[in-house]
């Protein structure tokens, strides 16, 4: 088993008010199977050893489904490896002796609560604002009496793999979410049953989306290269055109 | 009225209005390129070139009217984007890498897009107070062109200019909705091409005049 040492600059905040400052730590011996959160993990265990505060960070299944983990690693979102979460991104992409810069995500809408953890609330008030569809209760209908081309389910389902981790806001030099707002109106627009509320679903969600502070989309493209789920701008350019058609062309 | 507010307020009603705007201005860029190359027919062909335009009249006045309102709303859209975004993100990054998708242009576009206007309020003034009256605007550009500090500062401009449009083209076609993996990539080539071929065109003409 290889292992190898690393420089760690932490960002530590105790909490949302605070200033916060980097920290330097000392992570040695850590074995290149581990992941990078494992690798926390080992550094968090010596802090509290040392009578010191463990680093916050978020995380949950890591297994790279759930969304919940994520920073910025040496100014990459979710690390530099592509196609990847934080928690799936193995220490064996590092090499020893490495310097490592560890931030959380930046945007006026993702605040601060502590270390590495960062409030997302906002993608859920996006959600509530169209992220779904308007089911009647009632005997649980046939499957698949309502047809849909093969091809066009993969593309919603290509949507639908957003975990709603943040790494496009984090990526975006703007700031901005239409990665995320774009691959979920896409995941209805394409299919038959998000048709119905498709025009109130794109001016809602992106009202919102506005509203609560990020910033706005100038094709920079660096949210599709750093999504852990290879999400396309196709799926933008798809939101541009069901806000065209919701704002500019029906009456 | 409603409409126009709606898309004022919304982040993807702005990213139209710079887009529409662009798109005519890159149209415009072509109108004034071929316009422009006459000047390789000698100062008759170009002078007579200049002629047949002012004698549009009125059309011209019209073009120029359209052009004014179009930079309005671009400069003004954009700039309003520009501190939307910086205060997007208060607390900035120690850090920043690129992961493959901003390029030189696309990371400018704030920048260039002024540089452009410098250039434009400059380029404007000198032909309004060059002296049309005992001169022809061939004679103009020579006697510009004749500095090569107004040669360098001019070609400076166009590949500028240039630059903003190796972004701007294929942005646009994507703020339309029109991304297709079908023809994306061609789009994106044609935005480089499209940009060579301004900076090529504009930027040789001094050189030719001048040199
Ligand atoms: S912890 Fe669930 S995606 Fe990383």
């Amino acid at each position: 088993m290889k292992s190898i040492n690393l420089t760690l600059k932490v960002w530590r905040q105790e909490r949302g008010s605070d200033k916060g400052r980097f920290e330097t730590y000392d992570a040695t011996g850590i074995s290149t199977d581990m992941s990078f959160l494992e690798m926390l993990d080992v550094v968090n265990e010596r802090l509290t050893l040392e009578g010191k505060e463990p680093i916050a960070f978020d995380h949950d299944c890591r297994e790279g489904i759930c969304g919940m983990c994520g920073a910025m690693v040496n100014g990459y979102a979710h690390g530099h490896e592509s196609g990847t979460t934080l928690c799936q991104l193995h220490m064996r992409h590092f090499s020893d002796g490495d310097t490592i810069v560890i931030e959380p995500w930046r945007s006026r809408a993702f605040k601060v609560v502590k270390d590495l953890v960062v409030d997302r609330s906002a993608f859920d008030k996006i959600i509530q604002e169209g992220g779904y569809i308007s089911v009647n209760t009632g005997g649980a209908p046939d499957g698949n009496t309502i047809p849909v081309p093969q091809d066009v389910a993969e593309k919603a389902m290509d949507a639908a793999s957003c975990i709603g981790c943040g790494a496009c806001v984090a990526a975006c030099p703007n700031g901005s979410a239409m990665l995320f707002v774009g691959a979920k109106i896409s995941q209805f627009a394409l299919l038959p049953q998000g048709r119905p509320e498709a025009k109130d679903r794109v001016l809602a969600m992106l009202n919102m989306h506005d509203e609560l502070g990020f910033g706005n989309c100038s094709n920079e493209r660096e949210c599709e290269a750093r999504c852990p789920k290879n999400i396309s701008i196709v799926n933008i350019a798809r939101m541009n055109r069901e806000f065209i058609k919701a704002a500019l062309l029906s009456e | 009225m409603q409409l126009v507010l709606r898309i004022i307020r919304t982040s993807i009603g702005k990213k139209l209005l710079m887009a529409f705007t662009g798109l005519c201005f890159c149209c415009f860029l072509v109108i004034h390129l071929a316009g422009n190359l006459s000047v390789y027919g000698g100062a008759d062909t170009f002078n007579s070139y200049v002629n047949h335009l002012h004698s549009l009249g009125v059309l011209v006045h019209i073009a120029e009217l359209a052009l004014l309102v179009l930079a309005i709303v671009h400069i003004v859209t954009g700039t309003v984007l520009f501190i939307e975004n910086l205060r997007a993100r208060p607390v900035r990054y120690s850090v920043t890498r690129r992961s493959g998708g901003r390029t030189w242009g696309s990371a400018t576009m704030p920048y260039t897009g002024f540089l452009i206007l410098v250039f434009l309020v400059c380029h404007i003034s000198w032909f309004i107070y060059a002296g049309r009256e005992y001169q022809t605007v061939y004679q103009i550009l020579t006697g510009l062109f004749s500095n090569p500090v107004v040669i360098l500062l001019y070609c400076a401009a166009v590949l500028v200019v240039a630059l903003h449009i190796s972004h701007g083209f294929w942005s646009l076609f994507q703020t339309f909705g029109l991304n297709h993996n079908a023809y994306m990539p061609a789009i994106r080539a044609l935005g480089i091409i499209f940009a060579v071929i301004v900076a090529m065109g504009f930027g040789t003409i001094p050189l030719y005049l001048g040199l």
